[in-house]
C-alpha cells in the first residue's frame, strides 16, 4: 500500500540544519553575542561563567528567534530584494510556518530561560528586545515610515543594556551608552547599504530614505547622523566605561567615519554610478569595523581593569 | 517486509536528527551545569524570616 501524502511530502526539498540557522540571522547574532558579552564583561559585578555563557547563549537565541520571526514576516519582501532573495524562505528550503514555529518556540524558550539563568529584568528586557523588533520595527515600522530604520535601530541595540542587567540585575547610565552608540551607528550603517543597493527597496516598496526623500537627502543625513555619533563615540570615551584605549580608537575611527560621511555627502549619483558606489561601500565596510573596534576598545578597557590599567583611574 | 525496515526518510533526515540530539544532549548538560552553580552559590535559598515569639 502506497501512502500518497507521504509520497507528496518527500518531493519537497529537505531542510537541512544549516538551512535553520541560516533562518536565525546568525550575523546579526554574532554582533548580538560581542555586544551583550562585553555589556557583562564592562559590568561592575562579576558573573560566574556557567551563569554568564548561558545568559549570552540566551541572548543569542532570542537574536535569533527575532530573526526567524522577521524572515517569516517579510517573506514577501525578500524574495522581490536581490540581496535576501536567497534567504531560506524565499529559495524554497524551510517553509513559512516552519520559521514561525521555530520563531515563537525560540522566543519564549530564550526568555524563560534567561529569567532562570540571569534575572527577572534581564528576561523581561529580551523579550521586549523580541516584541521590538518583530511587532515595531518589522510589522509596523519598516513599511510606514522612512525613520524605520531609526527607530528599529533601537531593538539592535539592547543586547548590551541585556549582558550588564544580567551581571547586575540594575539599569546605570553606562549601557544605555552603550544602547546609544549601536542606536546611533545603525542609520548611516542602512543608509550607505541602501544607497549601493539601489533599486532594492524601491522594488520591494519599501520607504527607505533612499525611496521616500531621495538619494541626496539620505547623503545629507549620513553625515548628520556621523556628527551626532562622533560626539557621542568620543564623549563615551570620558565616561567609567572609556579610557585612554576607548579613546584614542574613539578619535581615529571618528576621523575616518566622519571623512566617509563628508565623501557620500559630497557625491551625486552620476559619480556615485561611475565608480559603482565605491565610497558607500568603503563606507559599509568600514562602519562593520566601526562598532566592532568601538566595543572591542571598552572590552579591552574592562579586562584591564582589574590591573590597574584600564579605564581612568 | 521486515518490520526494521529504515524507511528513506530516516536516512535523509539522519543528520539533523543527530544535530537536534546533540542540540538537545548540549541543552540537559548546560541546565545541569546551571542548576549546579545556582545552588552551591545560594541562589536557590529562601530568605531567612525571624520568627517573632
Amino acid at each position: 500500500m502506497t501512502d500518497v501524502s507521504y509520497t507528496a511530502q518527500t518531493e519537497q526539498p529537505e531542510a537541512s540544519l544549516r538551512d535553520y540557522y541560516e533562518l536565525m540571522k546568525p550575523r546579526v547574532m554574532q554582533l548580538v553575542v560581542f555586544t551583550a558579552v562585553v555589556g557583562l564583561i564592562a559590568a561592575p559585578v562579576s558573573v560566574h561563567p556557567v551563569v554568564g555563557f548561558a545568559s549570552i547563549l540566551f541572548i543569542a537565541i532570542g537574536a535569533g528567534a527575532s530573526g526567524a520571526l522577521n524572515m517569516w514576516w517579510d517573506r514577501d519582501i525578500d524574495s522581490v530584494m536581490k540581496r535576501t532573495v536567497k534567504r531560506p524562505i524565499p529559495a524554497g528550503k524551510v517553509l513559512p510556518g516552519e520559521a514561525l514555529n521555530l520563531g515563537v518556540a525560540l522566543s519564549g524558550l530564550s526568555v524563560m530561560m534567561l529569567c532562570l539563568a540571569g534575572n527577572l529584568l534581564a528576561g523581561a528586557m529580551l523579550a521586549f528586545t523580541i516584541f521590538f523588533y518583530i511587532v515595531v520595527y518589522s510589522m509596523w515600522l519598516k513599511r510606514s515610515t522612512p525613520q524605520n530604520i531609526v527607530i528599529g535601530g533601537a531593538a539592535g541595540a539592547f543586547p548590551p543594556v541585556i549582558g550588564w542587567v544580567v551581571a547586575t540585575g540594575s539599569m546605570a547610565i553606562e549601557p544605555w551608552l552603550m544602547f546609544a552608540l549601536i542606536f546611533m551607528w545603525t542609520p548611516p550603517h542602512f543608509w550607505a547599504l541602501a544607497l549601493f543597493m539601489r533599486n532594492d527597496y524601491d522594488d520591494a516598496q519599501v520607504p527607505m530614505l533612499t525611496v521616500t526623500h531621495g538619494r541626496p537627502a539620505t547623503r545629507r543625513h549620513i553625515l548628520i547622523y556621523t556628527v551626532l555619533l562622533f560626539v557621542l563615540a568620543v564623549g563615551t570615551g570620558f565616561t567609567s566605561i572609556g579610557g585612554p584605549i576607548y579613546l584614542a580608537a574613539a578619535v581615529i575611527l571618528n576621523v575616518l567615519f566622519l571623512k566617509g560621511a563628508f565623501a557620500i555627502w559630497k557625491r551625486d549619483e552620476v559619480i556615485a554610478d561611475a565608480d559603482d558606489y565605491l565610497v558607500e561601500r568603503k563606507f559599509f565596510k568600514l562602519s562593520l569595523w566601526y562598532l566592532f573596534l568601538h566595543f572591542g576598545a571598552i572590552l579591552a578597557e574592562a579586562i584591564l581593569r582589574p590591573y590597574g590599567l584600564g579605564g581612568w583611574s | 517486509m521486515s518490520l526494521k525496515h529504515e524507511h528513506e526518510i530516516h536516512k535523509r533526515r539522519k543528520s539533523r536528527n543527530v544535530g537536534v540530539g546533540l542540540m538537545l544532549g548540549g541543552f540537559v548538560v548546560l541546565i545541569m551545569a546551571l542548576t549546579y552553580v545556582k545552588i552551591t552559590s545560594g541562589a536557590f535559598e529562601l530568605p531567612k524570616v525571624e520568627v517573632s515569639q
